[in-house]
């Protein structure tokens, strides 16, 4: 939860957001100032309205919105700040720079506040900023995609915004394009120093830039994280789902050992060794996920230590390639869920990996995670 | 060649295009971007005039202009004169009969601008004002312009509705069109067809000139 009460003036912005219909939002968070929270979640999940509430360009049933000491939306007392005094740099999703003026004059557009003799060295500093400072006469459309996202960006700096508002900054780039500019994202972070909200579907995007990720679904969040710790602790089977998880299975605690610090699970009739957990009670009915990378398979020539670690046997289900990669299901004897776990494809061939075959693999004592069973909300 | 037809014409032309255009500035852009109830109605009325025979709107507009009409006797009592048979009908009645070429393509050139470019440039700051004057009505240009062009080309080319309100007063009424219609009845063949030529070129011109700055535009924009 958040402290309203607390002293705002930190370049903090907290945002709460409520309302039922047409787009659901329930959501509470805040960001601080050089923080890049990365918002993620699936197409039609909330994520543009959230960004559009705070800019002023829509506004919720519910909610109450303050940056840097500023009240910008408070429904109750019936606060709203037009969002052309709101201080808001954003940047959307394709650009929407201004086709008709040069990039120079994109920027330089959004100086109103600046007097009129300031304003060519601001927009020459900004266009230095984005390392475009031979292109300013050119139009939108004689720039590149990722030239573009630059004009934009320093478009939305230029009003010397007290929050950043990246609306899938890097989905009209190609590849090669969105590493540098993640890069350079992340370089003009440190020199900001204002919260900066970015919205994207791609978790690995999310992954790269954020210093917390905030899953959300259907408007609400499901949690708030560092993105190491959401990925290797997902809050509920939802959040694993929505993060990329394939194994995700139900099971009961057994017993906890503090001494060892480790907990033990009932899979159907296997007994794994997990991390230490104690939250869960011996006997509640918990979901538990691992990642597909803390499968470790029993190589056939050369046993391993490793392979005492839970191991669990069984036949081969599916195997796919996927480009350098072989996705391997395997159905255990004990079990009608199957195991997914991701080999090199050099790895499937030497091991023979192949549909129908047996196969031994170990799921890694660290990699098991605990989860709360979700109790679903219609 | 009746020259004082071909300047009342482009006078006429010009006229209804200063009247026109910040009148279907406003309403097209409202049309663009508002839904309500009853657009679709507002739309069909205002367009309207390109599909009634010119001689019933004519008949209409001799009606609610005439000296027996409210519009007519208010008109009448204010400026001593007449609005039928006269410069003044026939220029409100240009203004009619032309809603539909000067408010569609203005319309459809709104409608081509992304919501999130006006978007973008409130959150630049810019107010409503600002960005219709910066951002709108200069991607809206080459709409504008196709409106100016077709309103003074169709000004020109128009016969019935002006006929039926207007006459055939010479250097009051007398457009080009009806300049030709009467050379015809006159059998000088000779006028009517250098009219008709000069009336053929600068219908040729208008609408080659509204290519070629549309393509231009969307070269540049890359549209």
């Amino acid at each position: 939860m958040i402290d309203w009460t607390g002293d705002m003036e930190d370049n903090r912005i907290q945002i709460r957001l409520q309302q039922d219909g047409p787009i659901r939002l329930d959501i509470e968070f805040s960001c601080a100032g050089g923080e890049i929270l990365v918002i993620v979640g699936p197409s039609g999940s909330g994520k543009t309205t959230l960004l559009r509430s705070i800019a002023g360009l829509y506004t919720p049933t519910r909610g109450m919105i303050h940056c840097n000491g500023e009240t910008w939306l408070d429904t109750e007392s019936g606060t709203r700040i037009p969002l052309q005094k709101r201080r808001v740099g954003f940047v959307f999703q394709h650009y929407a720079l201004f086709p008709h003026l040069t990039a120079q004059q994109n920027i330089s557009l959004a100086l109103g506040h600046l007097d009129r003799s300031r304003r060519e060295l601001r927009t020459r500093e900004l266009l230095e900023l984005v390392h475009l400072k031979d292109l300013e006469k050119r139009l939108p459309s004689q720039l590149s995609g990722g030239q573009q996202q630059r004009v934009a960006v320093a478009r939305a700096l230029a009003r010397d915004p007290r929050v950043l508002l990246l609306d899938e900054p890097f989905s009209a780039v190609d590849q090669q394009t969105r590493r540098k500019l993640v890069r350079e994202l992340a370089q003009l972070r440190s020199r900001l120093h204002i919260p900066i909200i970015h919205v994207t579907h791609n978790l690995n995007e999310a992954r790269q830039v954020a210093n917390r990720i905030c899953i959300i679904h259907h408007g609400a969040a499901l949690q708030i994280e560092s993105p190491d710790e959401i990925m290797a602790h997902p809050r509920n089977s939802r959040v694993a789902s929505l993060i990329g998880h394939y194994n995700i299975f139900a099971g009961t605690v057994v017993s906890h050992d503090p001494d060892r610090r480790l907990s033990r699970l009932l899979w159907n009739q296997t007994e794994l060794i997990t991390p230490y957990q104690p939250e869960f009670q011996p006997g509640q009915q918990v979901e538990w996920v691992i990642p597909a990378d803390q499968l470790v398979l029993h190589q056939r020539r050369r046993p391993s230590a490793g392979e005492r670690e839970n191991p669990v046997f069984g036949t081969i289900d599916e195997c796919l390639q996927l480009g350098q990669n072989v996705t391997v299901s395997i159905k255990p004897h004990h079990s009608e869920e199957s195991l997914t776990m991701t080999v090199p494809a050099h790895v499937a061939r030497r091991n023979d990996l192949r549909e129908g075959e047996q196969i031994g693999v170990s799921l890694l004592q660290e990699g098991i995670h605990l989860m709360e069973k979700e109790v679903l909300k219609v | 060649m009746d020259w004082q037809a071909l300047q009342l014409s482009l006078l006429l032309g010009a006229c209804t295009a200063a009247l026109l255009l910040p009148f279907a500035i406003v309403v097209s852009r409202w049309l663009a971007w508002r839904r309500f109830h009853g657009r679709n109605l507002a739309q069909a009325v205002l367009a309207l005039p390109l599909i009634l025979p010119p001689t019933v709107l004519g008949y209409y507009l001799l009606e609610l202009l005439g000296n027996q009409s409210i519009l007519g006797t208010v008109f009448t009592a204010v400026f001593h004169d007449s609005l039928v048979f006269s410069f003044q009908g026939l220029l409100l009645a240009s203004v009619v009969f032309n809603i539909p070429f000067a408010v569609q393509p203005i319309q459809r050139a709104f409608e081509t601008i992304p919501q999130d470019i006006r978007e973008a440039a409130w959150c630049c700051g810019l107010s409503d004002w600002q960005t219709f004057w910066k951002i709108e009505l200069p991607l809206a240009w080459p709409g504008v312009l196709s409106a100016l062009v077709l309103t003074i080309a169709h000004t020109l080319g128009e016969f019935g509705v002006v006929l039926m309100v207007g006459g055939n007063i010479p250097g009051e009424t007398r457009t080009i069109a009806i300049a030709i219609y009467d050379r015809v009845q006159a059998f000088d063949n000779q006028s009517a067809g250098t009219m008709s030529a000069i009336l053929l070129l600068i219908s040729m011109a208008a609408i080659a000139l509204i290519y070629t700055f549309n393509d231009r535009l969307d070269r540049r924009y890359g549209r």
